[in-house]
């Protein structure tokens, strides 16, 4: 970093280096199916996920181990919101929920494993996730209430004459949904991380470098709570969705 | 440039420094890459958990569950048995303690039972006795009587003697008589 910190007579920053997607093996162009850092790092969380309701839950003990009640905990939080969202219809969904639950969660912590790959900072990843649950909520909708479901943008409690403004509004906000479901997500880990490389790069600077470790130091505390927000707020909203799907009566 | 024949090799998206060009999120390039693996990976978490760990997950929570309320009702069911047994133990104490009563009243009477017997017999002795003194006084005042008549009889004889007269025994002996009744 040193020579190319000088190179331009400056400092020199690269903080979205963090974010390249490079093949694990050679210097061959990226097919979709070469495995890259994004292979390695979306195996890693499969890997943490398996020893964490798997191996952790292994014991099935009445009084749970560390690990396990740390599964139980992630599955009662997540149970209860689906419940309480969506009702009890909404318990059949529940493995799908948990399942983006967890792969956020993984990725998010993992991503904080300084020289780590962050999935869900690319937009690419999240806007899967985003019109994934998009598309299948509509779908859930349509197959659920039919033509019913369409109740969700007339406001049959509004006065006639605001009704179509608000179903024009209604169905704007409805087809931005994705969008921001998955911009946000991708926004947060991504502007989290790349702050933190700016900190980091100005670390090599000894009169800021005390400033900025501890800067890097209070933005990592930030991100570790960031990491688990973005996943809950990812989780909730998804239950939002499908909520509207199952229920479409406001 | 002599930079874009190497960025060509390498792809679109980096320099020959292997810097990014521009954020690595818009490369299109390394997209179907990363969505390819997301869903490998997302399937592989869906049927791990699905199959594995939410079955197992559940079934601990359910298991515990019940344990947890067969206990509590357990407790419940001993808690009532110690109430019960509390009321056992109630009852004896306070049918031992009619027992001690009663039995302490029947020694009382039969105590009172004796000593009545006793005292009547007492009595009866004192009545005896004092029955057998009142005639032996009565006795005795009669005999004392009786010698008074006696002397009486015997000094009026002999006055009458001494006196010259011839005294007719049976006379005397009536007049004293009178005497002694007036």
């Amino acid at each position: 970093m040193a020579e190319e910190a000088h190179s331009e007579g400056g400092l020199v920053f690269h903080p979205m280096d963090q974010f390249i997607v490079k093949p694990l093996f050679g210097d061959g162009p990226v097919e979709w199916y070469t495995p890259t850092n994004v292979t390695l790092w979306l195996g890693i969380a499969v890997l943490c996920t398996v020893a964490l309701f798997v191996m952790g839950t292994r014991g099935r003990a009445i009084i749970p181990t560390r690990v396990q009640s740390i599964a139980e905990l992630a599955y009662g939080f997540i149970y209860k919101m689906v419940e309480d969202i969506c009702g009890p219809e909404g318990a059949k969904y529940f493995p799908k929920i948990f399942t983006l639950f967890v792969f956020i969660m993984m990725t998010n912590y993992l991503a904080l494993i300084p020289m780590s790959y962050s999935p869900t900072s690319h937009i690419a990843a999240t806007a899967v996730l985003g019109f994934g649950v998009f598309i299948a909520v509509t779908v859930l909708g349509f197959v659920k209430n039919g033509t019913h479901f369409l109740g969700l943008f007339w406001m049959s409690d509004a006065p006639l004459v605001l009704r179509p403004i608000i179903a024009v509004i209604e169905v704007i906000s409805y087809f931005v949904r994705p969008v921001s479901h998955s911009i946000r997500l991708a926004g947060n880990i991504m502007a989290g991380h790349t702050v933190i490389k700016v900190f980091a790069t100005f670390a090599g600077v000894v009169a800021l470098a005390p400033v900025s470790i501890l800067a890097v130091v209070a933005i990592y505390g930030l991100e570790v709570l960031v990491a688990f927000i973005q996943a809950y707020v990812f989780t909730i909203l998804t239950c939002v969705y499908l909520r509207d799907a199952l229920h479409p009566g406001h | 440039m002599a930079t874009e024949s190497t960025a060509d090799v390498i792809g679109a998206c980096v320099d020959a420094k292997g810097s990014a060009i521009g954020m690595p999120q818009l490369c299109v390039e390394w997209m179907p890459n990363q969505i390819f693996w997301l869903v490998v990976a997302l399937i592989a978490i869906y049927f791990v958990l699905s199959r594995i760990a939410l079955p197992r997950i559940g079934g601990v929570l359910a298991e515990r569950k019940g344990t947890i309320t067969n206990d509590l009702t357990a407790a419940e069911e001993l808690k009532a048995k110690a109430v019960e047994a509390e009321k056992a133990y109630q009852d004896a104490l306070t049918r031992a303690r009619a027992e001690a009563a009663k039995i302490v009243a029947e020694a009382r009477a039969e105590i009172q039972k004796d000593l009545d017997a006793a005292t009547a017999r007492a009595d009866a002795e004192i009545a005896a006795r004092s029955a057998e003194s009142e005639k032996r006084i009565g006795e005795i005042r009669a005999g004392a009587l009786e010698a008074v008549t006696e002397v009486a009889k015997d000094t009026a004889k002999e006055l009458v003697n001494a006196l010259g007269g011839k005294a007719d025994a049976r006379s005397v002996t009536a007049a004293v008589t009178a005497r002694l009744k007036g």
